[in-house]
C-alpha cells in the first residue's frame, strides 16, 4: 500500500515538473506558437495571456476528464473543441469586465486560445485518459510552463526594445531601444535564438 | 468606384501589409511544419484560402444575420468554431474522393486547419475591424488566404535552398526558419507605405 501512494506521488511530481522544462509546451513541444509570438511585446500582456491559458486549461481539462468515458472517439475533437470554446467566451468575458485595458490590448488573441494547440493536445493526450486530480495537476504544470516561456521571452523583448520592465524603466538612460524587437520582426528572431539556445542547453546536459 | 477603391486597397492590405502570418503571427504552426515542400506548401495554402473563404463568408453571414439581430453575440465564438469545423471536414471529404495522392501527402495537418489559428483568426478580425458589406468580407476573406499562401510558399522556397546551408547546430529546424521568417517579415514591413 506504501509503495502504491508512493508510486502515485512520483506520478504527480514526475506531472508537475514535466510541462516547466522537459515537456515545456513552448520551447520543447512548439506548440502555441502564435500567442507566443503576437502577445509578448511587453511582460504585462504576456502575463495576462499566461493566466487565461491556465484558466481554461484547468477548466477544460476538469470538464474532459469528467466525460471521458462516455465519448465517442469520431466526435470527441469537436466535443474538445466546444468545451474549450466555451471556457474561452467565459474567461474573455472576466476579462472584458475586470482588465478591459487588457482586454483591449490582446484583441482577437484571447477568443484565439479556442484554437491554441496546447489546450487541445493536454485534452487529447492526458485529461482523455487520467482521472480529474492528475489533469489538474498536468494543467497547472502545463500552464505554468507557458506562462514561464511567453515571460521569458516577452521579459527579452521589453528589456531590449524599450528598456523598461514591467513597464518600469529598468535600463540606463543612455541605452538606446532595440525598437525593431517590439516589433513582429523582434518576436520572430527572439524566439528564434531562445529555441536555439533552450536546444543548446539540451544537448551540453546530455 | 469608390467600393472598387476600397476593395482593392482593402485586398492589398490583407495580403501585404497586414499578413496574417508575417505580421499577425497566425498560422504559425502550418508555416513551420508543412514549408518543406513547395509543391505540398502550394497545397496547404490552397485547402487554406479555400476554407478560409468558406468560413469568413459564413461567419459574417451567421454573424450578421442571427448573432446581432438575435442578440446572441455570447455565442460567437463557439459559432465560429462549429462553422470552421464543418468547412473543413467538406474540405476533407473532397479531397480524399477526387484527389487521393494529395490527400495522404497531407496526413494529419488537413484536420488540423481547423485548429488553424489564421482562420479563426481572420474571422474574429471581420468582425474586429467592423466590416459591414458582404462583399468585403468575400474579398478580405480571399486575400487573407492568399496572403496565407503567398508567406508559405516563400518559406518553403527558401527553405529548399536552405538545406545546403552549413546552419550551426543547434539552430538547426524551428529555430532558424523562425529566424528567416523574421526576415521576411522585416521586408514586408517595407509595404508599409504603399496604401
Amino acid at each position: 500500500m506504501a509503495t502504491d501512494s508512493d508510486g502515485q506521488t512520483c506520478v504527480y511530481k514526475n506531472t508537475l515538473l514535466a510541462g516547466l522544462w522537459r515537456e515545456n509546451p513552448v520551447l520543447r513541444l512548439l506548440l502555441g506558437m502564435c500567442p507566443t509570438l503576437a502577445v509578448t511585446a511587453a511582460v504585462k500582456p504576456a502575463f495576462t495571456m499566461g493566466m487565461c491559458v491556465v484558466f481554461v486549461l484547468v477548466c477544460s481539462n476538469v470538464m474532459v476528464s469528467l466525460m471521458r468515458d462516455k465519448l465517442k472517439p469520431h466526435l470527441r475533437i469537436l466535443m474538445f473543441t466546444l468545451t474549450i470554446a466555451t471556457f474561452v467566451t467565459i474567461a474573455d468575458l472576466l476579462l472584458k469586465a475586470f482588465q478591459p485595458d487588457m482586454s483591449a490590448a490582446l484583441g482577437p488573441y484571447v477568443p484565439l486560445i479556442i484554437v491554441n494547440c496546447i489546450i487541445i493536445a493536454r485534452a487529447e493526450a492526458c485529461a482523455s485518459k487520467n482521472p480529474i486530480l492528475l489533469s489538474i495537476v498536468d494543467a497547472l504544470s502545463m500552464g505554468a510552463g507557458f506562462t514561464v516561456a511567453l515571460c521569458v521571452l516577452a521579459g527579452i523583448r521589453e528589456v531590449l526594445g524599450t528598456g523598461k520592465f514591467f513597464e518600469i524603466q529598468v535600463m540606463p538612460k543612455a541605452f538606446v531601444p532595440w525598437a525593431a524587437l517590439s516589433m513582429p520582426v523582434g518576436a520572430f528572431l527572439a524566439l528564434g535564438f531562445l529555441l536555439g539556445l533552450v536546444t543548446l542547453i539540451t544537448k551540453k546536459r546530455s | 468606384m469608390d467600393t472598387v477603391y476600397l476593395l482593392i486597397t482593402g485586398f492589398l492590405s490583407v495580403v501585404l501589409i497586414n499578413n496574417l502570418v508575417l505580421t499577425k503571427f497566425l498560422g504559425i504552426c502550418p508555416y513551420l511544419g508543412v514549408s518543406g515542400r513547395i509543391d505540398m506548401a502550394f497545397g496547404m495554402g490552397l485547402a487554406v484560402t479555400f476554407v478560409m473563404t468558406l468560413s469568413g463568408t459564413l461567419t459574417w453571414l451567421i454573424d450578421h444575420m442571427v448573432l446581432i439581430p438575435l442578440g446572441l453575440e455570447v455565442t460567437r465564438y463557439v459559432c465560429f468554431i462549429l462553422v470552421i469545423a464543418s468547412a473543413v471536414q467538406l474540405v476533407e471529404m473532397y479531397l480524399r474522393k477526387f484527389f487521393p495522392p494529395l490527400y495522404d501527402s497531407f496526413g494529419i495537418f488537413l484536420p488540423l486547419i481547423t485548429t488553424n489559428c489564421a482562420i479563426l483568426g481572420l474571422c474574429l478580425f471581420l468582425n474586429l475591424w467592423g466590416i459591414d458589406s458582404l462583399l468585403e468580407a468575400v474579398v478580405l476573406s480571399v486575400g487573407g488566404g492568399i496572403g496565407f499562401t503567398m508567406a508559405i510558399c516563400i518559406m518553403a522556397g527558401i527553405r529548399e535552398n536552405l538545406r545546403m546551408v552549413d546552419v550551426p547546430e543547434s539552430l538547426q529546424g524551428a529555430p532558424i526558419t523562425l529566424i528567416t521568417a523574421g526576415i521576411l517579415s522585416l521586408a514586408f514591413m517595407g509595404f508599409a507605405g504603399i496604401i
